[in-house]
Parts: C-alpha cells; structure tokens; sequence
C-alpha cells in the first residue's frame, strides 16, 4: 500500500462532518456525558441549515445553561430565573420578522418558572420552547426538582423522593399540550444517533413553525446528569432509557395546526 | 460557664449553619435550592429524613413561596427556617414585609452573593444590604462558629415578645459557606436549656382564634408602622442580654450589637462587615507591631443599627474608614450611609473615607487593607482625598 499523504485527506471533497458554523470556539463548561452540549449543537445545526444565525434571538435560564450565551454565536438576553418565556414573548412580539427560542432546563421552566411557560403558551405565543428535563436541579448540585421521580435520591432526598411528602414529578409537557394555543409539542432525547436525527427534526420544526404563525412550539429533550445523577455517562443512558423514558415517554404529544383548531373548538364547547 | 463537653468538627461555613438549626429544633424548614446556600438545605433534608432532626421539610417551587410557607407555618405558632441569597432573597422580597410586618419570628440564614446583572454566583453584601428597610433583623458573622452560634441566637431574639420580629444571619457566599474550618457543635441539652420551645400568644389556635394578616387603613397604618420600629429598637437590649446569656453558657462571646477591636487608643479606625474582619484583624496586628495605632469595628448588625456605639467610638478617634462590598448607585456605599449619619448625630468632625470594593466576588487584600489604614492616618493631618473611592479598580478613570 502506497504512503498516504496528510495532505491528500485534508481536502474539501473528504469533509464528512464539521463544527456548525453558530457553535464558538469557547470550550463548554459542562460535565462529561451531559445532554446540554449535543443540545446546544442540534440548536445551532438548525440555524445553520435554515441560514437564520442573523436573526435568531436566545433567551437563555438560571441553571448550567445559564452560559449558553457564551456557545452560540446569535443575540442572547439572559432572563431572571423561570422568567424566559415573558422576554421571549415581548422579543417576539417586537421583532416578529426573527426567531426567538427559550431555552430552559426543569429547575428553570417546571418549578420556580412554571407560571410564565403556562402562560406563554396559552396565549399561543409564536416561539420555540427547548427544555431540557434531567429530573434534577443540575447547577446547584443535584437538588430535587418538581420532575425528579418516584424514589429518586437527590441532595435533598437522600432516601428519595417521597410522594406523600412531595407528590409526583410534574409531567409540565403533558399540561402544555392540553393548550390550544399550543401548536407543536414533543418529546425527545439524545441518547443514540436516532434520537439525535429525531430531535433535531422537531427543532428544525419548531423553528420553521414561527414563519407559520401557528402558536408555540415546545421541544422536551429528556437529558442525562451524571454529576447530579452520580452515575457514568453510559450509566446515565442506561438508567435514563430505564427509568425516565417509563415516565417520560418520547414522542409526538401534539402536531398540526388542525389538531390546534380541533382543541381549540374542543375546549370552547 | 458550665461544665463544656467540647465536640470539634471539620465543616464548612453552610453545614455550620445546618448544625445550629438542627440545635435550635425548628417545626418547619421551606427552602429552595440556589448557590452558595445549597450545602445548608442538603445537610437539614438529609438531617431530617434520617431522623436526626424532627421537623417537616417542605420543598417548594421558589424562594417566594419558601417564605409565604415559612409564614404559613410561623402563623401557626411553629418555630420556622428558611435559608437562600442573592437573586432568592430579591425574589422573597415581597414576602419579606409581609412577614415582619406580620411579626413572624422567622430565621433565615442568607449566603452574601452578588446581584444581577452582571450574573454572578460569587460574593458581596449587595443582597442583603438592600433590604434594611425590610422590616428584618440583620446580623452577619465573620467565620463559621459564629454562624452556628448565631443561628442559636436568632430565635431567642426573634422569638422574644418584645421583638416578635423576623431575623436574617448572613455569610459571606463561599468565603464563609464553602470554606471548612474546625466548628464546636454545642451540645443539645445545653441548646434545650438556652433555648426552650418556642411559645407565643400571637398564633392561630382554636383556643383563641386570630386572624394573622389583615389590612388597614390609613388612620391606623402608622400606628403599625410605630410599632414595628418600636420593636426594632427594644431588640437591641434583647440582643445584648442574649449575647451575654450565650457568652456565659458556651463560653463564647461576640461583644454585642459590634466588636471594637482596639478601639480605645486608636487615631483610624476601619469599619468592616463579615468575613473580610478577619483579614483586617491580620493587617491591623501587623501595623500595630509597627507602632501604629489602629483598630477595627466589626459591625454585627445592620439592623437594629449600632447607633449608640459608633457615636460613642468617635469622640475617640481621629479618622474612620468604611469597607463596603456594596454600592447604592448615585450616592456611596449603604455601611457608608449608615455609619456617616451616627457620625453626624454625635457632631464628630473626624476624617471619614468610604473604600468600595470586593464587588462580585474580587478579593480584598492585606495590601489594599493596609493602603485603606495609611489613607486614614494621612487624612488626619491634610484632607485632600476622595470620601467615596473604588479600590482595586481596573479601569482607567478622569478622577
């Protein structure tokens, strides 16, 4: 076999795969095996491919993705902690010609900022939701959220989580499909080369149902915390697919400006 | 003193904080997670759970409703404790006069960390020095044992039927919280001793039904008002006594409403608020060893305010610096403020110079410390220097 020059592969017509062009070159704080990171690339490969990176606008949460301002190269504003959707819809609203996305973990959208998604959506604001439940306030160190499950140990449930004394984890996604003014709403992962290819389809979605002005867009990514977790990066897809998917199952919980109206019709009945 | 069982351990400011709410056997804890606070709600829930500690732990959705639900409880008459910072206090805010106004004896631990925006997680005592005039009893500490030992205190001082007021013990975020140092734990029965189960008359009972949380009218509003600043006032000597009962009991006494640290002889003197004490404490022995004479006062609460002392401290000295980990925008630091208007009220014309600085978490050093010292001593003899300066600024300025 001939010697192979370096030079003879780095060529353009070998290129298989390269850093999305909206991804900087800041190297990203978060944790070996954590979900925010595949996440943040299927964000920004969407902006890529839809060539939107001038007039996308993030708004980004109190939590570890409070820093995501610093990997995605579009205009950010960083919110109070759960305020995401109020920015968001004014953004929106003022600047209807760009897209705007929230980008919210459990911590952020299902506890302390509960009120302002439920009300974003219900007035069918025109945005897209990226959320990301790991079932775990993962900035703090691990404390239990209002989506942590059954059983669960946390920092501050150290013989898991209770039902009596906590009910059961909130499945905020289900709630907001019951919304009619909701357009779009699903829940993925990350976990495999399929889920990848899958969520970010609906993310490709989401964004392209703001130039349909059909409503909200909510995209539930169910995500790993291994340091929260205590648990390998593999573990963590393992006791993910075991345990959060029988809660939280993937999947279309709502799709079509059809189903919308029909819900809509439904509800005022 | 009695007969001390010592029991040392190794922790952190944060655990210290939990070990004197375990002693102090509160009813009810509602918190919610944010750094530098999280150590101190993870040691209670785990305190709790494995039984250690009988009380409810209520895991809530925010800081606003950790302290609606601290009210909830106090309202009851149960003994509660909520713990938080930064953004989580300016959250609570609202909730915060309504629970003094509604003379909730609450205790709430609140781990110094700065303000957004800038978003930080590291600390200043911009947080809680905007809230003075939220009707709160304010004390902060300088190291890990004086948490503990004040979170004992705070109850028997909120809980008093003459103070009947909601009180705040704060530590500097990650200085005090995550920095471990060697802690007495006192014991239980001695606690029990100190501090008896919470009783009050002002509570919601079959027995004698009260209605908790009312509205008023502005022929009566002031009267409330009165009131409250009434009991801010009695608490002082409440805390005096208690500082004493403690001293006598743990062998560990913190002076009172501030430390004076060789004041008596001293031409400048550097007001300081937390942990930044105990680096003072440092600079000032060594200028002290090189014949200068200097001091420090530690001021402990912000609220009540040591009125009486610094008046008293500054027909003694020649010139007064104050540190501030805080700026009220337009004006000067709020320590600064405080002090400045005690000063007036004694007609002390002494050299006075307000030091900014430490802001979003920045260290303060023994050199600044000891430029801050020399500063003083020099405005004694000629005034020719800013009253309000930033230290350790790293931008180019006209002035």
């Amino acid at each position: 076999m001939a010697d192979i020059d370096i030079k003879d592969i780095i060529k353009e017509e070998n290129l298989i795969y390269t850093k999305p062009k909206v991804i900087t070159d800041t190297v990203m704080h978060y944790c070996p095996g954590c979900s925010h990171g595949v996440a943040h690339k299927l964000v920004a490969e969407v902006i890529d491919d839809m060539d939107i990176q001038d007039k996308t606008i993030g708004i980004s949460p109190v939590g570890c993705s409070v820093l995501a301002y610093n990997y995605l190269d579009i205009d950010w504003q960083q919110a109070a902690h759960g305020r995401a959707p109020a920015l968001a819809t004014a953004a929106k609203r003022l600047m209807p010609n760009h897209y705007v996305f929230t980008y919210q973990g459990d911590g952020d959208l299902a506890s302390i900022g509960a009120a302002e998604i439920l009300h974003a959506c219900n007035r069918g604001e025109n945005i897209t939701v990226i959320f990301i439940n790991n079932a775990i306030y993962g900035m703090t160190g691990g404390q239990m959220a209002p989506t942590t499950l059954v059983g669960m140990k946390t920092a501050t449930s150290p013989y898991g989580r209770s039902t009596e004394l906590n009910g059961y984890p909130l499945k905020i996604t289900e709630l907001i499909a019951q919304l009619p003014g909701v357009a779009y709403v699903t829940r993925q992962s990350v976990h495999t080369p399929a889920a990848v290819r899958k969520t970010k389809k609906a993310i490709r979605k989401g964004f392209e149902n703001q130039d349909k002005k059909i409503g909200t867009s909510f995209i539930e990514i169910v995500s790993t915390c291994s340091s929260g977790w205590k648990l390998s990066p593999v573990k963590s897809n393992e006791w993910m697919e075991e345990h959060m998917f029988k809660f939280y199952p993937l999947g279309d919980l709502k799709d079509s400006e059809k189903e919308s109206e029909e819900s809509y019709k439904k509800y005022i009945e | 003193m009695e007969n001390l069982k010592t029991n040392k351990i190794f922790i952190s400011g944060d655990e210290a904080v939990a070990h004197g709410v375990r002693l102090s056997r509160p009813h009810v804890i509602a918190a919610y997670p944010i750094t530098p606070q999280t150590i101190t709600v993870e040691r209670l829930s785990e305190m709790v759970e494995n039984g250690e500690l009988d009380s409810d732990y209520m895991h809530v959705e925010s800081e606003h409703s950790a302290l609606s639900a601290a009210m909830g409880a106090s309202s009851v008459g149960a003994r509660t404790f909520t713990a938080t910072s930064s953004q989580g206090l300016l959250y609570m805010v609202e909730a915060m006069h309504y629970a003094s106004g509604g003379r909730y004896p609450i205790v709430m631990m609140n781990a110094n960390r700065s303000v957004a925006l800038p978003w930080s997680i590291y600390g200043d005592q911009r947080d809680s020095l905007s809230q003075l005039d939220s009707g709160w009893i304010q004390v902060y500490v300088e190291d890990a044992q004086e948490a503990l030992d004040m979170m004992i205190q705070a109850y028997k001082i909120a809980e008093h039927a003459k103070v009947l007021t909601p009180m705040m013990v704060n530590l500097d975020g990650f200085i005090l919280t995550h920095t471990y140092e060697m802690v007495e734990i006192p014991d239980q029965a001695m606690v029990d001793k100190f501090l008896p189960v919470f009783e009050t008359p002002n509570k919601m009972c079959f027995e004698n039904p009260k209605n908790m949380a009312f509205s008023s009218q502005p022929d009566d509003n002031t009267e409330f008002k009165y009131q409250q600043n009434q009991a801010m006032f009695d608490a002082i000597e409440v805390i005096e006594q208690t500082e004493k009962e403690f001293g006598e009991l743990f062998g560990r006494n913190y002076q009172s409403m501030v430390e004076e640290i060789n004041c008596d002889d001293a031409d400048a003197v550097l007001v300081t608020l937390g942990s930044i004490t105990g680096t003072v404490r440092v600079v000032m022995e060594q200028l002290r060893a090189r014949g200068l004479k200097v001091g420090i006062l530690k001021i402990r609460y912000m609220r009540p305010f040591p009125e009486k002392e610094i008046m008293a401290l500054s027909h003694k000295i020649k010139a007064i610096g104050v540190i501030d980990k805080d700026i009220s925008f337009g004006y000067e630091g709020t320590i600064f403020t405080n002090v400045n208007s005690a000063l007036a009220k004694s007609n002390a014309s002494i050299f006075k110079k307000n030091f900014i600085g430490g802001l979003g978490g920045r260290d303060i050093t023994k050199a600044e410390i000891e430029k801050m010292y020399h500063d003083l001593l020099a405005g004694i003899t000629s005034n020719n220097q800013k009253t309000v300066e930033f230290f350790n600024l790293k931008v180019e300025t006209n002035d």
